[in-house]
């Protein structure tokens, strides 16, 4: 299987899913 | 507003911090959108330009940008009297901005740690700054590629986690 992170394309989409799944983990921990 | 004025070194270091951050995350995506993509159209007789004389270049703002954005980075937090809450991703702060600062900050310290300890002891061997045999050029070479590119995908959130520590959203 080809690595991800060969593709740029593939590299900046990973990038925006981990934002989202930061952005929901901050929320979670600020409590707000 | 004096030099003794707490408000006049936040200045000063919040400048430097996102000046020095430019220059770091400015060099790794042009590795990453326009360098590397670039590369293998270049004919092979003009390749050496790119690595004898761009690319150690951009290399020593690109290390030296990023070890600037972390120890003014640091210092900025300590100066704000946010740097314990934050890297303790403020647990308990029921704060966006402390928290995103938090989750910013170590997503920079692991990049900064990329670029000195895995990318640029690879580039040396690459450019023959440290003896390597073809073999271990060639793996350091995949090695500092894909360091590259993970440090490219982290900076989406870690900018986005920064830019929280201001806006909270």
């Amino acid at each position: 299987m080809k690595n991800p992170l060969d593709s740029l394309g593939q590299t900046i989409a990973l990038g925006v899913a981990l934002t989202v799944v930061m952005v929901i983990l901050i929320h979670v921990i600020a409590g707000v | 507003m004096e030099f003794s004025d707490p408000h006049w070194w936040n200045l000063c270091f919040r400048w430097l911090h996102i000046a020095s951050g430019v220059m770091w995350i400015g060099h790794l995506w042009y590795f990453n959108f326009t360098q590397s993509p670039t590369m293998p159209k270049i004919p092979m007789e003009l390749r050496p330009a790119i690595g004898k004389f761009i690319l150690p270049e951009a290399l020593f703002w690109f290390r030296w940008g990023a070890m600037a954005t972390i120890v003014t980075g640091l210092i900025l937090a300590w100066l704000r009297g946010v740097i314990g809450p934050a890297l303790s991703l403020g647990v308990g702060a029921h704060s966006l901005q402390v928290t995103g600062l938090g989750f910013g900050m170590w997503l920079g310290i692991i990049m900064w740690f990329n670029v000195w300890f895995i990318i640029w002891p690879c580039q040396k061997k690459v450019m023959g700054i440290t003896e390597a045999t073809d073999d271990e050029k060639k793996r350091a070479a995949r090695i500092g590629a894909l360091a590259s590119r993970t440090n490219t995908l982290l900076s989406i959130p870690m900018l986005y986690g920064m830019a929280m520590s201001v806006y909270g959203l």
